[in-house]
């Protein structure tokens, strides 16, 4: 791994499942120069629309032994990503400089055959522009230089108030996505399907707390005595005295 | 995934298209290496030629409503060494330029020979142009077929039997097709496209058979353990993260009663396969033409009800991440 490839790395650990970085997503990404991530009836009965990133929740174990797992999901920006060559237009593709994979909405045809070419379920078809969209790792802000230097990363990182997201370059192993992905055991999601997903996953880690009992009940005070020790007196001997240097 | 009539028609249409004119050089063939000197009218193979034309350009006009910018259609054909969807799109105009000139020359009986064998047989300029033809066909199956079966992440199609299927099926209703033409036209080859008719409407019968029991003996189509990377032997959904539709729950679902589905292989079944292959029996044995006739529609309505099922049947690895609405 040499190239370039930026990633997100999102630490389960942390998640909160508060949909922050949902709202932050559709927010800057609605918004932007590429136009809306359109909504059909968002108020009404039977709500319709795209999004880059959703987050969903998942239980392990039977009650009450149970945990709830909060799994944010975009696209994963695979290193051999199976949605990119089966586009017969060329509209989707994997930028060759940082690795990103982004679809063209100029020359999409909304023939929808990548979606079906992806494990993860990340790309979504905007049926009002009738073309495919999905996460573009916020491209037009991460190196929008009007930006001071640490707001130039992508709007999920930013809302999330926990923390749980990271975001920079997998492939230097000094950078701190690298570092926390070797470190805590980041994985990567379905490595059967042979994407090789540039996105990691931090595992849960519990964090247990082991106390012992001499720990509560001091073992050093044979007399059970609590308070301060008796000051020695002046005519008591010295380290100095017992002690043959 | 959920089935787009676009696509079954596309699917089905050309199918019996390519068919059709593999069935016309075909017989010109047998002809062509008979022992006699008989052989067909132009005409009957230009009036197939046209038939099989109209069905590929029906085709061709139904995949552009499953396009939402047909306009960019050209675009299609630039990615042509990866994807096997662009490589159907540069095949089908082919195989209808190949058509037209292959009606035309029989049309006008421009036969010069282009070259003569040992056994005194003659390849000329229609048999070259009818091989191209037939090689386009085959290909653009291949094609249709593998736009399926490359597909990893729903294990129902990514087998070679969603070519062989494809291949098949095209090919019954195509040289069914073609017996028709040929019995209206009382051609020489009635007999030949009949019968070859009935053995791919049975051989595409059996590989059918075969794919349903491969694919009611599939493992299951994905983990919930490697979807999110949690080792534990008992998760479940709570929540999809939003409440109404998304592009997710549409594309990749059919929401019907299984007792639909149910009624909709037996009418596959029966439709597609059975009732036309013993029609077309009838037909090639008893010379029957009305049962010749009847075959090919009902073939048609079981064929649709086929491409419906292989739709509404094929699950999509992605569906793990929607076990649960709310
Ligand atoms: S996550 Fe899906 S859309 Fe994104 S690169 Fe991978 S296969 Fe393509
Ligand atoms: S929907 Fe657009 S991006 Fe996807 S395969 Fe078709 S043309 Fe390419």
């Amino acid at each position: 791994m040499s190239r370039k490839q930026l990633a997100l790395v999102i630490d389960l650990n942390i998640c909160v499942g508060c949909h922050a970085c949902v709202t932050s997503c559709k927010e800057w990404n609605t918004s932007g120069w590429a136009g809306p991530l359109s909504d059909t009836d968002p108020y009404g009965a039977d709500p319709l629309g795209v999004f880059f990133n959703r987050v969903q929740t998942f239980e392990a174990g039977e009650f009450p032994h149970t945990e709830t797992i909060h799994f944010p999901k975009s696209c994963l920006h695979c290193e051999d990503p199976p949605c990119v060559p089966v586009c017969p237009t060329g509209a989707s593709f994997k930028r060759e400089e940082d690795g990103i994979v982004l679809v063209d909405y100029d020359k999409c045809i909304g023939c929808k055959y990548c979606s079906w070419n992806c494990p993860y379920g990340v790309r979504e078809f905007d049926t009002k522009q009738g073309v495919m969209k999905k996460c573009t790792l916020c491209a037009d802000r991460i190196y929008d230089e009007t930006l001071s230097e640490e707001r130039r990363k992508p709007a999920c990182v930013l809302a999330c108030p926990a923390g749980a997201r990271s975001f920079g370059d997998i492939s230097n192993p000094t950078s701190e996505v690298s570092q926390a992905i070797r470190d805590n055991a980041g994985f990567q999601i379905m490595p059967e399907m042979g994407t090789q997903p540039a996105n990691h996953y931090l595992p849960r880690r519990k964090t247990k707390l082991v106390i012992h009992d001499d720990e509560l009940m001091r073992a050093d005070n044979p007399l059970l005595k609590e308070g301060e020790l008796p000051r020695p007196q002046l005519s008591d001997p010295f380290l100095d005295d017992v002690t043959s240097w | 995934m959920k089935p787009a009539f676009s696509v079954l028609f596309l699917t089905t249409l050309i199918g019996m298209g390519q068919g059709l004119l593999i069935a016309l050089v075909a017989g010109q063939f047998y002809f062509v290496i008979g022992s006699g000197f008989e052989q067909d009218s132009g005409d009957f193979y230009a009036k197939g030629s046209a038939v099989a034309l109209v069905l590929l350009g029906l085709g061709l006009i139904a995949s552009f409503f499953h396009l939402s910018h047909p306009e960019r259609g050209m675009r299609s054909i630039m990615r042509w060494r990866t994807s096997w969807l662009s490589r159907e799109v540069l095949l089908l105009p082919a195989c209808m330029g190949l058509a037209a000139l292959y009606g035309l020359i029989h049309w006008f009986d421009i036969t010069p020979v282009l070259i003569t064998f040992g056994n005194q047989k003659n390849l000329d300029l229609s048999m070259a142009v009818g091989f191209l033809l037939a090689g386009a066909s085959a290909f653009l199956f291949i094609t249709t077929g593998m736009i399926y079966a490359c597909i990893r992440f729903i294990k129902e199609w990514a087998t070679p039997w969603t070519v062989v299927n494809y291949t098949l099926m095209g090919l019954s209703s195509g040289f069914a097709a073609a017996a028709i033409i040929a019995a209206l036209e009382n051609a020489l080859l009635r007999d030949f496209l009949a019968g070859w008719a009935a053995l791919f409407t049975l051989a595409a019968f059996a590989a059918k058979g075969f794919t349903l029991w491969r694919n009611k003996h599939l493992p299951a189509p994905f983990s919930m353990k490697s979807a999110i990377g949690v080792h534990h032997g008992h998760i479940r959904q709570l929540s999809q993260g939003f409440m109404g539709r998304s592009f997710n729950t549409m594309e990749f679902f059919t929401h019907v009663h299984p007792e639909i589905l149910h009624w909709m292989t037996a009418l596959m079944l029966v439709f597609g396969f059975a009732a036309p292959s013993a029609l077309l029996l009838a037909g090639w044995a008893d010379r029957y033409l009305p049962a010749l006739i009847a075959a090919l529609p009902i073939q048609y309505l079981g064929l649709l009800a086929e491409r419906w099922l292989f739709f509404a049947q094929g699950r999509h690895v992605q569906n793990v991440y929607y076990q649960r609405a709310s």
